[in-house]
């Protein structure tokens, strides 16, 4: 150990140490490579299964084997036959975008106001908001329920997305960016006379767009994901979300293992689009603006 | 982290306030505009409910009557603590945590660490790891329920080529719950390790640089440097991973549906079944609210480590 750290500064002499930490270094950044890929290949099994599934005819699924003979979309054809996919689809895009909508208006006007404007009670309303994280959403279900029972919206849209709406974490994720912003700006649209609307609506906000995408696809999925609630409130087959489409149809098919895997390849497809597309806001979502503020 | 940064950003308000006496005017009125619409939705749907569900659990409310119905008192926490029922759900949670947990911090921090050096194909390694993630659990559910199929599953033929035979995955009574948590372990990791890889990006790259001049090797660099350096984010990913392991409800719910024998029913699973099930909302809201316990118990418990671990610093 002692020679390895005066390999250094003995520069001539101690060339073979100096190699041989470069070769010792240069081995463990292989055996690094070879181990991950053998992971990631492992983590990737089960979707590609599902893959290779999904295109074999029903009868070949039961060899298990990665070859397919006979490759055909059938199962795909018969997926969206046999159940009522196109309507999920339309019923979540439309909940998760008004749940997005919705998220990044009013948390962003609550954050502008946290962030910006001057007026009593601030810290109050904010560790108002900030109270709101420790409480666990499934704790609501019950009373969440009864309410939109009472005002006979089960079984609405609105039943489905309001309650995603009033995230805490979306007001931080905008008041933490907008707090970086330089205040120079806004105070310099407030001297030309602008209206703390105006500033928000032509100052902040086109600044703040990785946090709006940030907002957007993080609740996005989430309302897209969701299951419990929707299953909940949702027992109109017209109205289900893929969630609770894909939980009612489960076992449907029986033994047609085929067309179950197409299934749920197209459950899966908007989102692994949505995961291609955004990689990079979703991962600096997660590591900045998300959780680490 | 989120807490620690809540002080900070308090204390660079206030600050702004005093700085910006140049401006008097108090902008009360304005301010509750902005604020007015998230504040609405949050009183309607987070705090109002969790106030009624307070209220519920006092009594003996049922889903299919109108109104509380009678007082219940204590009646509903005293039945739910006496209840065979609420402990073994409970259990059946923790044993959850306690199996997901490990693997899900472990794991995430190893592939994160080895992603750090391999330095090639993040792309692909993040789409290996990470997308999983965002697929919806009933997704996850029809897949998974395949992989495990007596016989004809991948699994089950995988092992058997091997010569050795595969546990009854799902309908084993001690064995569907570590089912239910290597699904879970393959669902859910890739959220801890991108949080790992953003945890890395954070160590400052001299510091290697020195340490290899030393003459550490990269083990060495990686036992006394990133490990130790990463400290508060594993506190992060341990306290979240807890919390989500303790909410646990999709996997149950669409796999094994809380069998066999209700050995994997957990709590929130107990929640649905008290309240939509047996129609017993006052009971069911009490459960949850036991269960609200034990996670502010945890948050809590974390909040303490993470001033002990600054204070450290």
């Amino acid at each position: 150990m002692a020679s390895v750290t005066l390999a250094p500064a003995r520069a001539g002499a101690a060339g073979v140490t100096v190699a041989q930490l470069k070769w010792r270094t240069s081995l463990f950044n292989r055996i690094c490579v070879g181990v991950l890929i053998a992971c990631a290949l492992l983590w990737l099994v089960p979707l590609a299964w599902a893959a290779d599934t999904a295109l074999k005819p029903n009868a070949e699924t039961t060899k298990t084997t990665w070859l397919i003979h006979d490759p055909t979309f059938g199962a795909f054809t018969n997926a969206l036959r046999n159940t009522d996919m196109l309507k999920w689809y339309g019923a979540s895009f439309i909940t998760s975008a008004l749940a997005a909508a919705f998220t990044v208006v009013t948390g962003s006007l609550a954050a502008y106001a946290l962030s910006r404007m001057r007026f009593r009670f601030k810290n109050w309303v904010f560790w108002f908001i900030l109270a709101g994280i420790m409480i666990p959403g499934q704790v609501l279900i019950v009373p969440q329920f009864r309410e939109f029972g009472s005002v006979h919206l089960l079984n609405t849209f609105y039943a489905v997305f309001l309650p995603q709406v009033p995230t805490a974490v979306a007001v931080f994720v905008f008041k933490q960016f907008f707090d970086g912003l330089p205040k120079d700006l806004d105070e310099a649209a407030r001297i030309d006379g602008a209206s703390s609307l105006r500033v928000y609506r032509q100052v902040i906000m086109p600044l703040s767009r990785p946090a709006v995408a940030a907002v957007v696809i993080f609740t996005f999925v989430t309302t897209w994901n969701n299951l419990l609630w929707p299953l909940l409130v949702l027992t109109n087959p017209n109205l289900m979300t893929i969630p609770v489409g894909l939980a009612t149809v489960q076992g449907a098919f029986g033994i047609r293992y085929a067309d179950t895997m197409a299934t749920a390849i197209l459950g899966a497809l908007p989102l692994i689009a949505v995961f291609l597309l955004f990689q990079r806001n979703i991962v600096e979502g997660i590591a900045g603006t998300g959780l680490k503020g | 982290m989120s807490t620690q940064a809540v002080p900070r950003a308090a204390a660079t308000a206030s600050r702004r306030v005093a700085a910006g006496s140049r401006e008097v005017s108090d902008e009360s009125r304005p301010a509750l505009g902005f604020l007015a619409p998230f504040l609405l939705l949050y009183l309607l749907f987070v705090i109002g409910p969790a106030l009624y569900g307070l209220l519920m659990s006092f009594f003996h409310t049922s889903l299919v009557k109108p109104g509380l119905g009678g007082f219940a008192g204590l009646a509903n926490y005293t039945q739910a603590l006496r209840s065979a029922d609420f402990w073994s759900s409970l259990w059946h949670t923790l044993w959850f945590t306690i199996l997901t947990t490990p693997p899900l911090v472990v794991l995430a921090l190893a592939f994160a660490l080895l992603a750090e050096r391999v330095g090639f194909g993040r792309w692909f390694f993040r789409f290996a790891f990470f997308a999983p993630y965002i697929l919806p659990s009933a997704v996850v559910a029809l897949i998974w329920l395949w992989l495990y199929t007596p016989g004809l599953g991948l699994f089950d033929t995988v092992l058997g080529k091997v010569g050795l035979t595969a546990p009854n995955w799902l309908g084993s009574e001690n064995f569907a719950m570590v089912s239910l948590a290597i699904t879970t372990v393959w669902w859910t990791l890739g959220f801890n390790f991108v949080l790992y890889l953003a945890g890395l990006q954070d160590i400052p790259r001299d510091l290697y640089e020195a340490a290899a001049i030393d003459g550490a090797t990269p083990w060495q660099q990686i036992k006394t440097i990133t490990v130790p350096l990463l400290g508060r984010t594993t506190t992060l990913v341990a306290v979240l991973q807890v919390i989500a392991s303790l909410k646990v409800f999709d996997q149950m719910y669409l796999i094994t549906l809380g069998g066999p024998n209700f050995k994997t029913r957990s709590i929130l699973e107990l929640v649905y079944d008290e309240g939509f099930t047996n129609y017993r909302t006052g009971y069911a809201a009490a459960i949850s609210m036991l269960f609200f316990v034990v996670v502010l118990a945890v948050s809590a418990g974390w909040f303490l480590l993470v001033r002990r671990q600054e204070r450290e610093v």
